[in-house]
């Protein structure tokens, strides 16, 4: 939490088009990506975006396919903000805030069908590989929406899928291929303040902001997922060419962090 | 107001355009627009734009005479429920009464017991405060109480109390209506009197609804 | 865009479902309540407050806070739906919670709460769309201050065409688009924007177009709902 006067005086700056750290309104603060950052993990990968940092692991377990889609594997997604990410978290149940992420998050990878689900199909209607992915809020310095699509996205092509026994028993240590990929998808945001439309805001900066827009962005330039979060809105004639800016930047980033 | 039809606007509705009106209660401005923020009828005084909601649970306001219930009693004040999301206070210099500074105050006023008072102030977050020092303010002593909505204590009174007058002369009853939309009623037929009251409330749309009143009065007697 | 074309119940592509219908008051024992029926998509939603906030320590003493609860009840849906939150409905209560703190005047009901129900009592796409629909309604009729009412409804692609307030059946085509929009009329300001589906910035422009079209019919339709109630004028 930070003082009245201190939001302010933040929410001043930035409509008249300044930040506090001297960056320009649309961009981003030093983005650096590491995979492979826990061992039992299928896959990882942690983010940190300035001093935001977000891990994601990947487990994988075999299970039963859903009736309507016998032949397919399975994806859950979940966010967890850890205890100590910021001053504002309580441990407990998911919160309204982690659900939201982990299904935004969520419907980015589903809906911009990144991963191949029909190849994670091990014998039709009994047994599918279910992709549990999950993400961890470990340092929340803001934008924590850009971080964990880009460390879910770079978990999951870190991903090495383990082998399976005669009775469909993981096998420690050995492996079988890469998750079947045919897409990168990253999901970024704008944040809308007054009437500025800015990008990755710091924690501070983000407690002023009113209003912020989510859009999946696929390695082929199309928008595979919408959200408008936060209390606030965007005027009807911003959100296209809002639009056009986040799949731009969305390609550079899939070009430049998910490799 | 001359006009005997007012129009029922909605939130959102444009009401008027121009400078030389004032938004009142129930509207907000947008540059050169008075617009509702409720269903309501709109009220013109002078200058200034009002709209009456419809609808709604008593905000209280600076001056309205409420009718309370003493539900909690502090060292030097009573809470006070006004039927309203706000309860209200009563300090203990806000009554005729003296009081020794040794006195119990709950036997003054105790849990239970309803007072007709005056809205003193209130505050920007709506802390109330409630006096008796006023002529019309009183306790009220043994009596049938009902609420309604008060959105529609208007209706209720009537041009200039015609209403109440009628189911008053009809059942031959003490009335005292708070403008939070809580009713005291006294005298033998005073469930004759809350039903009329109620049938008021619930057919308040209803035109000739005085003469239909006493229709329905005098059938039940 | 083919004009010609004909939807699986018979619609043009910017038609709303028929019936579409709007009536307040449908439970009176709250302080203001309204139903939205959209096809065979169903939702009630009811309002009470201003109240007291409990408990207590939840209380704002700048302004009300708004709560919202989005339910399925366990028959609306085909298959049993298990009572209860779930993820899905915890992000949709948020999502029309956000959407209509753009219009309640909070800050003219300090220290209280205002909850607003909304049970899908028949579910067959575009749920979340008829409960916003609702919930702004049940406001304006519990009396409630507030900027404007929202309409909103969802529009998409159905097998190429865009298409406007999509049932089930054509949610479910293989490469649909689903896009829930809601806007406020007199400020332009969009308050809920979703998508779900593989889409071309230059057809996402299409689909809120249409959807915003087919708010602006809904708007007509809350304001005649709400004259319907309460008579276009009052005898003094």
């Amino acid at each position: 939490m930070i003082t009245h006067t201190a939001m302010e005086f933040i929410k001043k700056k930035l409509c008249e088009g300044e930040r506090l750290d001297d960056r320009k309104l649309k961009e981003y603060r030093e983005i650096v990506i590491e995979r492979g950052v826990g061992e039992n993990a299928e896959g990882s990968a942690r983010v940190k975006i300035g001093q935001t940092e977000v891990i994601a692991g990947i487990k994988m377990q075999v299970g039963e396919p859903f009736k309507d889609t016998p032949n397919e594997g399975i994806l859950i997604t979940s966010a967890e903000f850890m205890p100590f990410s910021s001053s504002e978290v309580e441990p407990g149940p998911p919160t309204v805030d982690e659900i939201e992420l982990g299904r935004v998050i969520d419907r980015g990878i589903r809906e911009g069908k990144v991963i191949d689900l029909e190849k994670l199909c091990i014998v039709e209607g009994e047994k599918v590989w279910t992709i549990f992915v999950d993400i961890y809020l470990v340092n929340d310095d803001g934008n924590m929406y850009d971080a964990s699509s880009l460390a879910v996205m770079n978990a999951l092509m870190d991903v090495k899928i383990p082998k399976l026994d005669e009775n469909y028993e993981i096998i420690e240590g050995e492996f079988n291929g890469k998750l079947p990929i045919r897409h990168k998808v990253v999901s970024l945001t704008a944040y809308k303040v007054g009437n500025v439309i800015f990008y990755d805001p710091n924690a501070k900066e983000e407690e002023v902001v009113d209003a912020r827009l989510t859009a999946g962005i696929r390695d082929d330039g199309k928008i595979v997922s919408l959200q408008k979060g936060m209390e606030g809105s965007f005027k009807y004639d911003e959100i296209i060419p809002t639009l056009r800016e986040l799949k731009e930047r969305g390609l550079e980033f899939i070009g430049k962090y998910v490799q | 107001m001359g006009e005997s039809k007012r129009k029922v606007v909605y939130p959102g509705e444009i009401i008027y355009e121009g400078i030389d009106a004032l938004p009142g209660l129930g509207v907000y401005r947008v540059e050169e627009k008075i617009i509702s923020k409720h269903i309501g009828v709109v009220n013109k005084k002078g200058r200034i734009i009002n709209v009456v909601p419809l609808n709604g649970v008593y905000m209280p306001k600076q001056d309205d005479f409420v009718i309370g219930e003493i539900i909690d009693i502090g060292v030097n004040f009573w809470l006070v429920d006004i039927h309203s999301p706000y309860d209200a206070f009563l300090g203990i210099y806000d009554i005729t009464e003296f009081v020794d500074k040794e006195i119990d105050i709950s036997e003054i006023y105790d849990v239970g017991d309803l007072i007709y008072a005056k809205v003193s102030r209130v505050t920007k977050t709506k802390y109330v405060n409630l006096t008796m020092k006023d002529s019309q303010a009183k306790r009220l002593y043994k009596g049938y109480v009902i609420d309604v909505s008060p959105s529609k204590v208007p209706r209720i009174i009537g041009k200039g109390g015609s209403m109440i007058k009628t189911i008053k002369d009809l059942t031959q009853t003490k009335i005292i209506v708070g403008q939070n939309g809580r009713i005291w009623i006294q005298g033998k037929n005073a469930d004759l009197a809350a039903e009329a009251i109620l049938f008021v409330e619930e057919n308040a749309l209803m035109e000739g609804l005085t003469d239909k009143v006493s229709e329905y009065i005098k059938s039940k007697t | 865009m083919s004009r010609k074309f004909i939807r699986n119940d018979g619609r043009k592509p910017e038609e709303l479902r028929r019936p579409y219908k709007i009536k307040l008051g449908v439970v009176p024992r709250a302080n203001g309540s309204a139903l939205v029926q959209s096809g065979k998509t169903i939702v009630m939603a009811a309002v009470y407050g201003p109240k007291k906030v409990i408990p207590k320590h939840l209380e704002d003493q700048e302004k009300a806070i708004l709560r919202c609860r989005y339910n399925m009840i366990t028959f609306s849906v085909k298959d049993r739906k298990k009572p209860g939150p779930d993820k899905r409905s915890a992000e949709i209560s948020k999502l029309i919670e956000n959407a209509l703190s753009n219009v309640v005047m909070l800050e003219e009901y300090p220290r209280t709460a205002i909850d607003i129900y909304l049970e899908v009592i028949q579910a067959d796409a575009g749920t979340r769309v008829a409960a916003l629909t609702a919930a702004s309604l049940a406001l304006a009729d519990a009396g409630i201050a507030m900027k404007d009412l929202i309409p909103s409804t969802a529009a998409g692609r159905v097998n190429g065409h865009i298409v406007l307030d999509l049932n089930k059946e054509e949610e479910d085509v293989e490469d649909a688009i689903d896009l829930p929009f809601a806007y406020i009329p007199s400020t332009k300001e969009v308050v809920l924007l979703q998508m779900d589906g593989i889409a071309d910035i230059e057809e996402i422009e299409e689909i809120i177009e249409m959807a915003k079209k087919g708010c602006d019919k809904i708007y007509e339709m809350q304001i005649k709902a709400i004259k319907e109630k309460y008579g276009s004028y009052l005898e003094e």
